[in-house]
């Protein structure tokens, strides 16, 4: 029990992550989240203006079924299978966040700095962040699970260049507006 | 039956990426920075075992729980839309630290201003739909 509780190892968590990668192939899937906020802009009658919005959304209801069941995951495991809230990131890392104020590394499993503060700046900052993963995700096709995990398992050009892509923008994010940012 | 096979893979999924840390922005940020092989080894063995699976799959004609052939569809080939799309997302991941399938874990996990980034990233999804055509894919 006492591997349970700590942070899962990256080679558990690969595995594990393969694992559903399978197990949604063989139940006739494919495994991709960022479809689901497609299907969101549907259920909210999107397809009456914009023919991308167009499809019927049933069919898709078995990944607002995983996205669902990834809440209720989240929800197990940060109450019952863990008994320590912060993330042992390196202790470069956490130097190099001292430089930005956020300091709650061991103790919140997100920056409380960004997350739990409800400031302006910080709705701001969920705001844009969010915006960009939902135009992204689409216009590239697929998000990390889709082109990173199923799209680089299954051998694709495109996926491989997506995931570049996503590379260029973290590391823009990270060393060219962090510093303003923050 | 079905639908309670779904909600137990998100379940594995959900409870995986908490415990992994790659729901944590923490680790988004270390990632970028090169200043661990944590998430490089989370993404690295997921693909290796992946590539096995689907080779398999491919090789034995495996088929599905519900007797049907597995077919796994080729990606269009393009580079515009997969390079700038994959560099907006890259930079929403890297400032929220959540990709679409963290984000609902993170509400589960009681960090409900992820509310504000799915609900953004919705909108961000409609934004692309209205203006897909005037894109370059």
């Amino acid at each position: 029990m006492e591997f349970v509780l700590q942070p899962w190892p990256w080679y558990v968590s690969g595995f594990l992550i393969a694992l559903v990668l399978f197990l949604l192939l063989m139940m006739g899937n494919r495994f991709g989240m960022s479809s689901n906020l497609r299907t969101l802009c549907t259920i909210c009658g999107a397809g009456k203006k914009t023919s991308f919005f167009q499809f019927d959304w049933k069919a898709q209801k078995w990944n607002l079924l995983v996205a669902i069941g990834a809440v209720i995951g989240g929800f197990i495991a940060a109450n019952f299978l863990s008994i320590q809230d912060g993330v042992e990131i390196s202790q470069e890392t956490v130097e190099s966040l001292k430089v930005y104020g956020i300091t709650s590394s061991e103790t919140s499993y997100l920056p409380t700095e960004m997350f739990v503060d409800v400031s302006p700046k910080n709705i701001l900052l969920l705001s844009v962040g969010g915006f960009l993963v939902g135009f992204g995700a689409r216009y590239a096709g697929g998000c990390t699970s889709g082109h990173a995990i199923s799209g680089l398992s299954n051998l694709q050009l495109p996926s491989l260049i997506a995931v570049i892509g996503f590379f260029i923008g973290g590391l823009i994010m990270i060393h060219v507006f962090y510093p303003f940012i923050f | 039956m079905k639908n309670s096979l779904y909600l137990s893979i998100g379940i594995l999924f959900g409870i995986t990426m908490y415990k992994s840390e790659a729901a944590s922005w923490f680790r988004i940020y270390e990632m970028f920075n090169f200043q661990s092989f944590h998430m490089y080894g989370i993404i690295g063995v997921a693909v290796v075992l992946g590539i096995l699976i689907i080779r398999i799959i491919k090789r034995f004609n495996i088929k599905s729980f519900y007797g049907v052939p597995i077919c796994i569809e080729d990606k269009e080939m393009s580079v515009k839309r997969y390079l700038f799309g994959g560099v907006i997302f890259g930079l929403g991941w890297a400032l929220a630290g959540a990709c679409p399938g963290p984000m609902f874990t993170l509400v589960g996990s009681g960090f409900f201003s992820l509310l504000i980034v799915i609900a953004f990233a919705v909108l961000g999804t409609y934004c692309y739909g209205v203006i897909k055509d005037k894109l370059p894919h």
